[in-house]
């Protein structure tokens, strides 16, 4: 193995891992604060990717504006689902359940309108790749890897600095001495799941200039995501892009230097062995 | 909050007559769906019953640890697969029924393992496990994937069922029935035996429960080995059911999902709900994706599934107890007043002099990452005596309790119970050995009854009794604190004078030599706090020793035999309660340091 080789699938790791952080952002935030595991937020994600390849591939709008109408319908729809979590008062463990319970019909819905066969998003952006020294960038991925820092490194700022993000790290301490020093704990609420369906939204149309389309593939990321969230602290934008990136470099140099089937035993075998060895910091 | 399953969900008294009609109802199951190949029906019957069996097998045994304990696993996915690939690989070289048994003991052992690991972690949360198990899963699968177990082509069974009433369907079919059957047995047996009541007490609160003298640690490790070893059993079979077995299917999100889904619609805390959620879903699943309208009947499932956490939290069988709860209320209100208070067995004043040392702490220092909340205290509590135990807020009182109780290991020291170090040996071993407490804050189980609290407590504590008789105790107890009329109900539905009554009786239904009163007067009215006052005395006059913590300078002076004043984490002062109550630095830890000069 030469050190090229080696260099080029540590940059195709951190180019995996920023979308593993990019994509499991959302959850980890509504986790955090909302005490929800949503698991619909994969059928977001893929639903997301449909309608980019719709609009790109066949009404041809350019795949820039996609997101711009994109993001805040999702805010909007994700705003809906929440408001009837706390409308019918749904616990974390009732949460899977409902949330699992959208992501069968939203997969359903995705066959019966795209059919289950694979769609290729064929577009003249982000085509190609930049050669950097002896390395291969493709642009799409160096692209969806900029907005995947951006967007961690933002969230993270947001909720360090701003009320909003105090508001909400008090919120989840202790509700009921936040809202008396005027915390509207609803609307915050109601804020962070439309933030993390419009993730979802953001996540999506990379799925879908990155990668063929299926509906059933959504579950095929359950593992990695929920790994990344767990190993990035919940709630945490910076714990996820860490981690996302350790998970996504670990598994690439496992598919160089072992074989491509092992790959999946490594952010798991890191997982565990973080969660045994310092419980704490999670 | 919603009203969830009390353990029981029924009067105890019925309980022996419900465990008879469960027995028959086994039996009658056996009888009906045993019989049923003997009549030679179409295969698909037989195919269709099968599934659901399976599913009623691993949704059960998911809900012996998950739904129990509310460690929610996302990883039954390894212990059906382990069970797949044991029968895959060693049918060849065994008979069936050592190959499928074989499966069964191999997940059990995995389980152990890895609760032995994770289990230990200090206060594990349970999204942690629900993550170490889905982790597990994915671990087995490379390895399995990767190894000669299966190395990537998947394993054709070429063991061929032997046929019973001429068709190999009715073997397996049988073979479902049975491990279904025994299913729903062992989790009946474990929701109503110790074990049970242990794994509801973890899910409400576990280090209360520890407190209480409930082996949490093996309670939820012997849990995870059961539940793993029915999985196990079921992948076996199942295993010869679909004769090919490919890594991908095995390990796929189905399995892990869908106990979880069928066990949450059912209901999460009774043996009955996995049943009924799984025969819900596999029917539906089986009946309709099959057919031609599958898109739109998965989009029913999926919108089903919304609609029923939205109306039902408690699943099925949460309805169906809710209900019951209503009438029991309405049948048994009065029963229970003008039951005469009679002694139970084993309780008594204590005949031991009054001089004799009954608790020594010996130097005890603990300093959480740098700070030291106590530092070489060492006190005595005597036979019979009500002790008091006052300091300003944060000198270290109740982390003093949290010690001698055993939830936190001291850095240095002993606490010696008549004469035994009881420092180190683990939460639920110290109230076995007699030593119970209340919380200053009442931590009733949320979701079991009055009684059922108590009953727990008389059921694990220094005087560990049968489920029978923990039940004659609990009323005793509840009695003696007046909380008998409201022993139906739910901990929430009580107001706080009786929720600290209840951690009364709690506490002393463990039937301790010692019992630490954490502020039991904290937030009473006044008639309220004459009245617990009055309580305690009536507790010391059972022969149990108090320590009494609080800050209710009247009702110290009044009760206490002897005082210790806790400073900063330091005795400043110990002795006869006047006295002490005059000392200076006790006045000043109290009142701060007079500015006059001197």
């Amino acid at each position: 193995m030469n050190a090229n080789l080696l260099a080029q699938s540590a940059l195709s790791g951190l180019f995996s891992g920023g979308l593993y952080a990019l994509l499991g952002l959302g959850l980890s935030l509504s986790w955090r604060f909302l005490r929800i595991i949503n698991l619909s937020h994969f059928a977001m994600i893929f639903l997301a990717a449909y309608l980019t390849y719709q609009c790109t591939a066949i009404w041809k709008i350019n795949p820039y504006l996609v997101p711009l109408f994109l993001i805040p319908l999702f805010f909007v729809v994700a705003a809906l689902q929440q408001l009837a979590i706390i409308r019918f008062g749904i616990d974390e463990f009732g949460s899977i359940v409902a949330t699992f319970g959208v992501t069968i019909v939203v997969e359903a819905l995705l066959q019966l309108i795209w059919s289950a066969d694979f769609l290729r998003l064929e577009t003249d952006h982000l085509k190609g790749s930049m050669v950097l020294g002896s390395l291969l960038v493709p642009w799409a991925d160096a692209f969806m890897f900029m907005c995947a820092v951006t967007t961690c490194v933002g969230a993270w700022g947001l909720l360090r600095f701003t009320y909003i993000g105090k508001a909400l790290r008090a919120n989840v301490e202790n509700p009921a001495i936040a809202s008396i020093f005027g915390v509207q704990s609803r609307r915050l609420s109601l804020l962070v799941a439309g933030s993390a369906g419009g993730l979802a939204a953001f996540g999506g149309v990379f799925i879908a200039l990155l990668f063929a389309l299926t509906p059933s593939q959504m579950y095929s990321w359950f593992g990695v995501i929920f790994a990344t969230v767990i190993m990035g602290g919940l709630g945490s934008p910076l714990g996820v892009l860490v981690a996302g990136l350790l998970v996504g470099v670990s598994e690439s140099f496992a598919m160089a230097l072992v074989a491509p089937s092992w790959a999946p035993i490594v952010p798991f075998t890191l997982m565990v062995s973080l969660l045994t060895l310092r419980p704490g910091r999670i | 909050m919603v009203k969830n399953l009390t353990l029981a969900g029924m009067p105890r008294m019925a309980r022996t007559r419900a465990s008879y009609i469960f027995g028959v109802g086994l039996f009658a199951a056996l009888a009906v769906f045993g019989s049923l190949p003997f009549f030679q029906p179409p295969a698909f019957v037989e195919s269709f019953l099968y599934l659901i069996f399976f599913w009623i097998a691993l949704a059960t045994s998911w809900t012996i640890l998950s739904g129990f304990s509310g460690y929610v696993s996302f990883g039954h996915g390894t212990f059906y697969g382990i069970g797949i690939y044991s029968v895959a690989r060693l049918s060849e070289h065994m008979p069936l029924t050592a190959a499928i048994l074989l499966a069964g003991i191999l997940s059990a052992v995995v389980a152990i393992v890895i609760g032995a690991i994770v289990f230990r972690i200090q206060h594990l949360r349970g999204e942690l496990f629900a993550l170490l198990t889905l982790a597990s899963t994915f671990i087995l699968s490379t390895i399995v994937l990767n190894t000669p177990i299966d190395g990537g082509p998947g394993v054709s069974l070429l063991v061929s069922v032997p046929s019973l009433f001429g068709s190999q369907m009715s073997t397996l079919y049988l073979m479902g029935m049975s491990v279904a059957l025994l299913s729903v047995a062992v989790a009946y047996s474990v929701q109503y035996s110790s074990l049970g009541r242990g794994l509801f007490a973890v899910a409400d609160d576990e280090s209360v429960a520890e407190a209480q003298g409930i082996p949490t640690f093996a309670y939820k490790l012997a849990a995870f080995a059961i539940s793993a070893f029915l999985a196990g059993v079921a992948g076996g079979i199942h295993a010869l059911f679909i004769s090919y077995v490919t890594v991908g299917e095995t390990f796929s999100i189905t399995v892990p999902l869908y106990v979880l889904l069928m066990s949450v619609l059912g209901g999460t805390r009774h043996w009955a709900g996995p049943c009924i959620g799984a025969t819900l879903i596999a029917s539906a699943t089986y009946l309709f994706v099959s057919g031609d309208y599958a898109l739109v009947t998965k989009i029913a499932i999926g919108a089903t599934l919304v609609v029923a956490t939205l109306v039902m939290p408690g699943g099925i069988m949460g309805v169906v107890s809710r209900f019951r709860r209503i009438n029991v209320d309405q049948t048994t209100a009065v029963a229970g007043e003008g039951k005469p208070i009679s002694q139970p067995p084993g309780v008594g004043p204590a005949g031991a002099s009054p001089e004799s040392v009954l608790l020594k702490c010996e130097g005890i220092s603990l300093a959480f990452s740098g700070l030291r909340a106590l530092s070489q205290v060492s006190f005595e509590v005597r036979e019979n005596e009500i002790l008091g135990l006052v300091g300003p807020n944060g000198s270290g009182k109740s982390t003093l309790i949290n010690v001698i109780s055993g939830f936190y290991r001291p850095d240095e020291g002993h606490v010696f119970l008549e004469g035994r170090d009881v420092a180190y040996i683990g939460g639920h071993r110290v109230a076995r050995a007699g030593i119970a407490r209340t919380y200053q804050i009442p931590r009733p189980f949320a979701r079991l009854s009055v009684r059922e609290n108590v009953e727990l407590a008389a059921m694990f504590g220094a005087a560990a009794s049968n489920p029978q008789r923990a039940a004659d105790e609990a009323d005793y107890w509840l009695a003696f604190v007046g909380l008998a009329d409201r022993a139906d109900a739910l901990p929430s539905e009580i107001n706080l004078h009786q929720r600290k009554f209840l951690e009364l009786a709690r506490a002393l239904a463990t039937q301790p030599r010692l019992i630490m009163l954490d502020e039991v007067l904290a937030g009473l009215t006044p008639p309220e706090v004459s009245k617990a006052i009055d309580m305690v005395r009536r507790i010391r006059d059972t022969g149990t020793s108090i320590i009494f913590v609080e800050h209710n300078m009247r009702a110290v002076m009044e009760l206490s035999d002897r005082l210790i004043v806790i400073n900063q984490g330091k005795k400043i002062a110990d002795g006869p309660p006047r006295q002490v109550m005059n000392q200076d630095d006790v006045v000043s830890a109290y009142l701060g340091v007079p500015h006059v000069a001197a």
